[in-house]
């Protein structure tokens, strides 16, 4: 298998505005600090972190929907980077985005037939757009006399489904799943789960699936980075990880997830970290964990940890790694 | 058998809306005993929500609240204002989601909790501020003294929930609604959380009423579960029964449409939850279930025992049969 999307050192900076008063200081908050990693094609990757580990940056950087600040993305052995706007246009054919809210990524005063053929006609493909939509909303599980109404006659799950479509519309080999299930109940939730599976046997192409439940995203992806603070402390086969994790956060967090089965749940021992994710503004030195990890010495305040090949085959980012 | 500290009776609530009525909550019948925790688990729009606003007095005027709440022998429903204002937060406290609006952003931390104490106990502000700082302790929360003299938005969203946890228990209260407590907290910080709820109850007897929709949360600090299902209660059992041998198909759903270890594909429930401007006759969850026949349309399902749980459904035994 050869990579399809290569990234390599991705960092992205985000100025704040200096808050009004005194003590006027311009802040930089790094979302993303130098983020490595690679997708094959027809593979998922699943991205997992708490709420400001960058996760979602990194997607729409891989996209380019926001400039990286620096670092390298190649899709299909082209550095985006280097290409104009009109060529990027071209690309974006082949590399497209689901979002996490269903409810506010279509347009409501726009039929679910013009949705989906939108990216059809701003790209400029000829042909019959409608046979396609009748054949994109069946692929995903609606039917076709569905392209005639509005987002607001349809349940969560089912719009979920129109932005499916549409992301597929014009055969695209990567698709970023941003959160795609997480505004769904659990009951409607499978269902989409199950369509994300079955697309990529029948079409081939990659996902990036970002989430931050653990469970999905170990159902779902091939391998898995684990994100924290801007930075991946761990990346590599999804079993591996889940089940070996080499990362103390990696293990903290697997751990914090709840399993929904009372015997299993009740028989396990638990870490249960300290404190919380730290402001990326000031993140601390050394390795950015080192403040809620009960392994943390001098070393890991001092030196940064790189991301090393364990014996079990995933990589991690730690002095004192479990395994 | 505990002593039982609510005790609730064919509670209704209906909301006029501009479409005509809307039957949130359909004769729910629902026990709580002395210091235990219990489930409410539902998706979206099953009402779980809504009984417990009800039980509270908290509704808006377009609801109509019928049926029977008893908190310690006093009956809520109906009852003046004056004394639903010296029920809540003495007898029984309820916290949610989103800790920043149950928290006035003027007000230091402190100034607050004292506020809980001095509205049901006849206390000088010095000692009520004192008792503050200690309930701060007891929620975890470090240095209580200083944290006290500050505001809600210097607190992280964990801590927020804490403080408000802090305030629900102030006075002691004999039952604590948490309704989705730790929904908006990443992993770690819901583990965090969910340990300070058990502290809480272990420490001061306080019966837990958890509104979730999360059944690996269930599992973890459940002892009984409540399913609801279109505002009606549809399984009734111990934590262990309910995940062992679920009697009812909703129930079967739920569990099935779970990402587990081991599972390779996903069993989402079909079709999505009914219309609540007009349910479905009968049993409500018979659009969606492979095991409906023509019985479960022509009466609503009561709550009856099938081994050591209770089901609304009438084929509960053949249902369980057949797996």
């Amino acid at each position: 298998m050869s990579a399809l999307l290569s990234v390599s050192e991705l960092v992205k900076e985000f100025h704040m505005k200096a808050p009004r008063g005194v003590r006027r200081q311009k802040r930089v908050v790094q979302a993303v600090s130098g983020v490595s990693f690679e997708v094959a094609r027809g593979e998922t990757l699943g991205l997992v972190g708490e709420s400001g580990s960058g996760k979602t940056t990194v997607g729409r950087c891989v996209l380019r929907l926001i400039e990286p600040t620096s670092g390298e993305v190649l899709f299909g052995g082209r550095n985006l980077a280097d290409i104009d706007f009109d060529e990027m246009r071209q690309l974006r054919r082949k590399m497209q985005i689901v979002f996490q809210d269903p409810y506010a990524s279509l347009d409501p005063k726009m039929t679910v037939g013009a949705s989906i053929a939108e990216p059809l006609v701003v790209q400029g493909v000829e042909g019959n757009h409608d046979e396609k939509v009748v054949s994109l909303l069946e692929l995903v599980g609606l039917s076709a006399d569905h392209a005639r109404r509005f987002p607001h006659e349809f349940s969560g799950g089912q719009r979920q489904r129109i932005g499916v479509a549409r992301a597929l519309a014009l055969d695209p080999e990567l698709i970023v799943l941003d959160e795609p299930v997480s505004a769904l109940d659990v009951s409607i939730q499978a269902g989409v789960v199950n369509l994300f599976a079955d697309l990529q046997q029948r079409l081939g192409m990659s996902y990036i699936f970002i989430a931050h439940d653990l469970s999905v995203v170990r159902h779902i992806a091939d391998r898995v980075a684990v994100m924290y603070l801007g930075k991946i402390m761990e990346i590599g086969d999804a079993e591996t990880v889940y089940q070996k994790p080499s990362h103390p956060y990696t293990k903290a967090l697997m751990s914090a997830v709840p399993v929904p089965n009372p015997r299993v749940e009740r028989g396990r021992s638990r870490i249960t970290l300290e404190g919380e994710v730290p402001s990326p503004v000031n993140p601390p030195s050394g390795c950015r964990f080192r403040t809620r990890c009960w392994k943390a010495t001098d070393l890991c305040s001092t030196q940064e940890p790189r991301l090393e090949l364990r014996p079990s085959g995933q990589m991690s980012a730690c002095h004192h790694p479990e395994v | 058998m505990k002593e039982k500290v609510l005790e609730v009776r064919d509670l209704r609530v209906t909301f006029n809306t501009p479409l005509g009525p809307l039957a949130a909550v359909r004769g729910v019948d629902l026990d709580v005993y002395g210091g235990e925790m219990v489930a409410v688990v539902g998706e979206s729009g099953s009402g779980k929500s809504v009984s417990f606003l009800a039980a509270m007095g908290l509704l808006p005027r377009t609801a109509t609240v019928e049926g029977s709440v008893v908190l310690q022998g006093e009956q809520l429903v109906g009852a003046a204002p004056k004394k639903l204002r010296s029920v809540r937060g003495r007898l029984m406290s309820m916290i949610f989601q989103d800790p920043l609006s149950a928290l006035n952003p003027v007000h230091k931390i402190g100034a607050q909790i004292s506020e809980m104490l001095r509205a049901h106990q006849s206390m000088s502000e010095k000692a009520a501020l004192a008792r503050a700082v200690d309930l701060l302790e007891i929620v975890g929360i470090p240095q209580p003294g200083d944290r006290a003299q500050q505001y809600p938005h210097e607190f992280s969203g964990g801590m927020r929930q804490r403080v408000v946890i802090a305030m629900a228990i102030a006075n002691s209260p004999k039952l604590l609604i948490a309704d989705e407590p730790t929904t908006a907290l990443d992993v770690t910080v819901q583990a965090q959380i969910l340990e300070v709820i058990q502290r809480v109850q272990a420490q001061f007897g306080t019966a837990v009423v958890l509104i979730t929709h999360d059944l690996g949360v269930v599992a973890r600090v459940c002892e009984r579960v409540n399913v609801m299902y279109a505002g009606r209660v549809v399984e009734r059992a111990n934590i262990m029964d309910v995940f062992d041998q679920p009697t009812h198909p909703y129930t079967r759903g739920l569990l099935a449409s779970l990402p587990q270890t081991g599972v390779e594909r996903l069993v989402p429930i079909n079709g999505f939850p009914p219309n609540m401007l007009k349910p479905p006759s009968g049993c409500a969850f018979r659009p969606r279930c492979t095991h409906a026949t023509d019985a479960c349309g022509a009466s609503l399902p009561e709550l009856q025992p099938v081994g050591d749980s209770m089901s609304a459904c009438i084929r509960a035994r053949e249902v369980m049969a057949k797996a």
